[in-house]
């Protein structure tokens, strides 16, 4: 009986639950200094005086350091596109661009004297004028860079046919606000850097791609590719913000050289809320037009990205953004737009859906407009305007191939999960009765691009040794997801070897040759894939070897994976271990299989989502008190594991939708920079999640699977969305922005209650 | 995070802490629970050079019934109110506030007395208290003195409590059977309120107000109005009469002047105190 | 200054600042590493240790106000080899998955056991206010502690 499918509970846990995991703030790191940064407290200014001397009397202080002392050159964005004179300097170089940016590094004997001495090293600004907001600066007013000439980082704009909505009988518009949110994982960035005598750096960092990251070290020190060894401890959590190294990560390891002694560093979550990329960040201009049966006919949207102060991954988002624009519908015309400009914030990177969330929030707000508009049900235009599953692989009006879909099977999935038509009922009988608890019913669809990169491949090694125990090496990146319960059901399944018995080996490059990493939603379907086809390279491999020992013919070899023994099919007294065979391999170079698989495109998981949620009309508070989610990624390996990544997608999606955003004052001071202030979403705001399964396999790889991590947040952002204004659509509402807070509800009331009593 | 150095001083009786107030002046601290003092010291905030740890005086943690009254120790704990069953039957709502203070963790370690001496406007605990008409008994180089809790709080953080006092007791007038009610207003459960109302009933009414100045306030607009016979909607139109809430991320001053109405409404409603 | 206290049943005994905090000591200076640090403002619950059985924040006490206290840290719940039934519920119901909160919130769902024997879904999820995670979205921790609930000794130490 296969073992894939099934509830396996997780290999990771005794550990985390018993001892605690080992993170980058618990290594020994023995005779390490400490590093704690001084950070610029103006958005925006010119350094015009930096003394470091106050610092050095301190107790413990063994060197400040700043950008005059580094002898490293600018960190190359990470992306294409984006102009050299806007790449970031490792420690700010005569101006800081936003609150947080590191400007010197100052190094202890002991932890605690770091902060005591970073506050006295007297750093001089002289204000400059500062850009919050994206309009202000696309406009150009003040530049970031005055060398580039412009606050556009990257440009992705294409102009709209003045006849695009020529054929609609009905167009809405709507400026919607998918705003700046903080990634927050648990634990914030920390590591250490360490130099041999032989001068090879060996670096712990909290990241999700570990080789990318060690390429980005050699490149940087102008070491040879094996003179880097990065090592990723246990990493509590990443969402997209620890895809990294970050600036300070370098400025560890330099100060790791100049001192000829190992240094760490872990960061503060005040700093982490500054230093760590955000998320999300994009000004949407959607219009959808088509005609008053629900036919949606043309749909076009207009991207600002905020970048934040030097651009990276954010300035690509809108790309996605744009790619992914239609959705989950068949929109004969779709216009796409978009550009991302620098401000003198927090730069914007991934976080859960990088990209996706953006367009399917939108998509989504406009088909609720629509249907608003032409006094519709949200759910039967979408139903009219969903992609027939008959028609797949599909390729969208913005040029995607999606694999495989079933939108309104998702859909009528949802609806019949949450009893819609009873909560049209409940709804219609709270607004007759007039009280202040309100109800509000939002329906998303979504379909999203997992494994997206161009390199969609992972890189894995499954061998077995002489003990007849396995080891599987990968170039995923476990954070979280469970990989090593994942890999060691992948790799039992094909092999015949027992779960305990298979290590799985990851997150240390000197242990593992090559690994993308995880992020976008690929592990399972790039590295879950590659373990899977390297054990069944490997069981044809052993099992020649076996024909040899049994003196048989090969294709007369079975391996029964119950015993985890060869033998000549029809005599199973005759058999040879999985240790024999190893042992024998041992003289040919053991058996071992390094491979990396080759997926043959993305994939495009989807769903349907149903919130409920209760809004006090009296003070705009808004509650979740149901969410039902349908999520396909079609063949599910654990579904314990998959309900996992759902659940904790979920809450990050009602979290933007009803908590949390990342703000700045009119002078870029952070007014959100620590969890008392950033109302990062806690279990009292949530009910527990009513999942539906739904599971479509894919074409694209031989294990069916798509992407699962990014799914929950895609869909629920919108449902959750949806829901409040729906609460109070009968109140004369068309839209609330994200996140819903009551103040925000409540103004929005008010403008609608002035605005009838005008009428 | 972690604090500037200090020196740590722990007092074995009251008149010790006392003493080492008189003795070390302004850069002194008192240090019960720390959950109020510690969170600021750690971002720096604020940065006392010698903290008197009174947190072991443990014959300053009771709630006795008492006469008229109830006396509680100030250094009861949050947890310690919140199941005390002599406030369960003579101050309900004083045991209800307890509970609603930050989270357990934090219910574990806090006192009512440092909540009461920190004197944030945001704090449930002062509401609660100006609500009942407590009385504050603080001890100082000249002995004894009392106040009632109308007059304690007296500026942003800033207390009648002398530098070299201690405040000791809180003593509440029993309220047997009065309706009560506590409307606490926040975006997660373990936030400060964005605004909080305190409301007891019975012969010695009384409303709280959380986070509606820059002191702990009481509604006395409200007051005013409920013994003049208004309605609780009535009552409750006066929330915001002469106050200047503060403007903060989760709320402007219109939406918390919005907000106490709303909440005060509500409260009255709940205590049957109209 | 001298500061001891029963970590794990075990006397320990060491000189430190007096700002040193709790979770600094019991890291730091005693070796137990557990035991998290996830922000500044006693907001995520990540550092909760039980003293004298009951949930704390230990990053917002100082060691000197546990002197002489009974500490209880993650690695102080097993009976040896044996978990602790709110170990086995988080592991059972795929409570935890990047384990950086995981410590705190057992310890804290352990206090609240002992404060709410037969908790309803509510009260759970308002016992666990104090404590944030990024990874789960509460819904397995909130499974794990009612189910963790109904079996014996869940709430002893």
């Amino acid at each position: 009986m296969s073992i894939l499918g099934n509830r396996v509970l997780r290999r990771e846990d005794p550990k985390f639950l018993t001892t605690g995991g080992v993170y980058g703030d618990d290594l020994p790191g023995v005779g390490a200094l400490w590093a704690t940064f001084v950070r610029s407290t103006m958005a925006h200014a010119r350094i015009v005086a930096l003394d470091a001397g106050g610092a050095l009397d301190r107790p413990g202080v063994v060197a400040v350091y700043t950008a005059a002392d580094l002898d490293l050159p600018p960190v190359p964005a990470g992306m294409p596109g984006i102009p050299e004179s806007m790449f970031r300097p490792v420690l700010a170089q005569d101006v800081v661009r936003f609150v947080g940016e590191p400007v010197a590094v100052v190094l202890t004997e002991e932890r605690y004297q770091g902060e005591d001495a970073a506050e006295a090293v007297f750093v001089d600004y002289e204000p400059l004028p500062t850009v919050v907001d994206p309009e202000t600066a696309l406009a150009g007013g003040t530049l970031l860079f005055p060398d580039h000439g412009t606050n556009v980082a990257t440009d992705f704009r294409e102009p709209l046919d003045e006849h695009f909505f020529d054929d609609c009988e009905v167009v809405v518009r709507q400026r919607v606000i998918n705003q700046r949110v903080a990634p927050c994982p648990l634990e914030v960035r920390s590591g250490m850097a360490s130099w041999g005598a032989d001068g090879r750096l060996t670096q712990w960092l909290s990241t999700q791609a570990p080789h990318s990251a060690k390429d980005a070290l050699a490149g940087l020190f102008a070491l040879a590719a094996d003179q880097v060894r990065v090592i990723a401890p246990d990493v509590g959590g990443g969402f997209g913000a620890k895809i990294g190294p970050y600036p300070e990560d370098l400025v560890v390891a330099w100060s790791a050289r100049a001192q000829g002694r190992p240094v760490r560093w872990t960061e503060t979550r005040s700093e982490s809320m500054l230093g760590l990329v955000h998320g999300r960040g994009q000004i949407q201009d959607i219009a959808i037009g088509g005609n008053r049966d629900g036919q949606v006919l043309a749909y076009r949207i207009d991207v600002l990205q905020d970048a934040g102060a030097y651009p990276a991954v954010g300035a690509y988002l809108p790309m996605l953004t744009k790619l992914m624009a239609p959705g989950t519908y068949a929109i004969p015309k779709v216009s796409a737009s978009a550009c991302a400009v620098v401000t003198n914030t927090t730069s914007i990177g991934a976080y859960r859906g990088a990209g996706r969330p953006e367009a399917t929030a939108a998509i989504e707000r406009a088909m609720d407009l629509f249907a608003a508009e032409i006094g519709a049900d949200p759910a039967q235009v979408r139903r009219q305007n969903l992609v027939s599953k008959d028609f797949f692989p599909y390729t969208t009006a913005t040029g995607f191939t999606y694999d495989i879909g079933d939108y309104m099977g998702a859909l009528d999935l949802a609806l019949e999960a949450s009893d819609y038509a009873g909560l049209r009922a409940e709804q219609a009988r709270r607004r007759a009765e007039g009280g202040p608890c309100q109800m509000g019913i939002g329906v998303s669809t979504y379909v999203e691009i997992t494994n997206g990169l161009p390199d969609a491949g992972e890189f894995a090694v499954v061998e077995v040794l002489p003990t007849g125990t396995a080891r599987v090496y990968t170039g995923s990146s476990p954070h979280g997801q469970g990989h090593v319960t994942a890999w060691s059901m992948l790799a039992s399944e094909q092999l015949g070897i027992p779960m305990e018995d298979i290590e799985v080996v990851a997150n240390d490059t000197d242990l593992v040759a090559s690994g993308g990493g995880t992020m976008g939603s690929r592990s399972l379907q790039a590295g879950g894939l590659a373990v899977h086809e390297a054990s069944m390279t490997l069981v044809d491999e052993a099992r020649q070897l076996a024909a040899e020992l049994l003196e048989a013919n090969p294709d007369d070899v079975v391996l029964d994976k119950i015993e985890g023994r060869f033998h000549v099919a029809g005599t199973p007294a005759v058999a040879r271990s999985w240790a024999e065979v190893a042992s024998a391999a041992e003289e040919r170079g053991g058996l071992r299989v390094e491979h990396k698989s080759s997926p043959s495109g993305p994939t495009f998981p989807f769903g349907a989502h149903v919130a409920v949620v209760e809004v006090d009309t009296e003070t705009g508070q808004a509650r979740l008190r149901r969410l039902v989610a349908v999520d396909d990624a079609g063949t599910i390996l654990n579904p314990l594991l998959a309900e996992g990544q759902r659940h904790g997608g979920l809450a990050q999606g009602v979290a933007q939708a009803l908590l949390e955003e990342v703000r700045y004052d009119a002078d870029g001071n952070p007014v959100t920079s620590n969890l008392a202030d950033y109302a990062m979403i806690s279990a009292t705001e949530l009910p527990s999640f009513e999942l539906v399964s739904m599971a479509t396999p894919t074409p694209v790889n031989a294990l069916g699977a798509k992407g699962i991590g990014e799914s929950g947040t895609i869909g629920s952002t919108p449902a959750v969305q949806s829901a409040v204004v729906d609460a109070v659509a009968h109140l004369g509402v068309r839209h609330i922005d994200m996140p819903a807070s009551p103040q925000r509800v409540w103004q929005v009331l008010q403008d609608s209650a002035s605005h009838k009593g005008s009428e | 995070m972690i604090p500037a150095a200090f020196d740590y001083r722990r007092a074995q009786s009251v008149d010790e802490a006392v003493g080492l107030l008189t003795e070390h002046g302004e850069d002194a601290k008192l240090l019960a629970g720390g959950h109020s003092l510690l969170p600021l010291m750690k971002l720096r905030l604020a940065a006392p050079s010698v903290l008197v740890d009174i947190g072991r005086l443990s014959d300053l943690s009771y709630v006795r019934a008492n006469g008229d009254t109830v006396a509680i120790g100030a250094l009861t704990r949050h947890r310690d109110l919140e199941i005390s069953s002599v406030l369960h039957e003579h101050v309900p709502l004083l045991a209800h506030v307890a509970g609603q203070v930050g989270d357990p963790q934090v219910r574990h370690r806090g006192t009512i007395g440092g909540s009461l001496a920190h004197g944030d406007p945001a704090s449930d605990l002062p509401a609660a208290c100006l609500a009942l008409g407590a009385t504050f008994t603080m001890v100082g180089p000249q002995g004894e003195r009392e106040i009632e809790a109308a007059d304690f709080f007296q500026g942003f953080l800033e207390t009648a409590l002398g530098p070299d006092e201690v405040l000791t007791e809180i003593r509440v007038p029993k309220a047997d059977g009065a309706g009560w009610s506590f409307q606490k207003f926040n975006r997660r459960a373990q936030d400060w309120a964005i605004v909080g109302v305190a409301a007891v009933a019975g012969s010695r009414p009384g409303i709280g107000l959380v986070n509606m100045g820059s002191v702990p306030l009481r509604a006395t607009a409200v007051e005013a109005a409920l013994a003049a016979g208004a309605s609780a909607s009535e009552a409750a139109a006066h929330a915001a009469d002469g106050l200047d809430p503060p403007e903060d991320l989760n709320a402007s001053p219109e939406y918390r002047r919005h907000l106490v109405r709303v909440l005060v409404r509500r409260a009255l409603e709940e205590a049957g105190a109209a | 200054m001298n500061v001891s206290m029963h970590v794990n049943g075990e006397r320990r005994e060491y000189d430190v600042e007096p700002r040193t905090l709790l979770v600094h000591y019991l890291r730091d200076v005693v070796g137990l590493t557990g035991t998290n640090i996830g922000c500044d403002t006693s907001s995520c619950g990540a550092c909760t240790v039980l003293v004298g059985g009951e949930s704390v924040k230990s990053c917002t006490m100082l060691a000197v106000q546990a002197d002489g206290c009974q500490i209880t840290t993650i690695e102080g719940l097993a009976d040896g080899d044996q978990m602790h039934p709110m170990q086995e519920a988080f592991r059972e119901h795929h409570g935890l998955q990047c384990g950086y909160c995981t410590p705190g919130m057992v310890m804290a769902a352990v206090s609240l056991l002992v404060e709410h024997p037969d908790p309803t879904e509510t009260e759970v999820r308002e016992g666990l206010e104090g404590n944030l995670c990024r990874c789960t979205g509460y819904h397995n921790i909130v499974k794990a502690v009612l189910a963790a609930a109904q079996t014996p000794l869940a709430s002893a130490v």
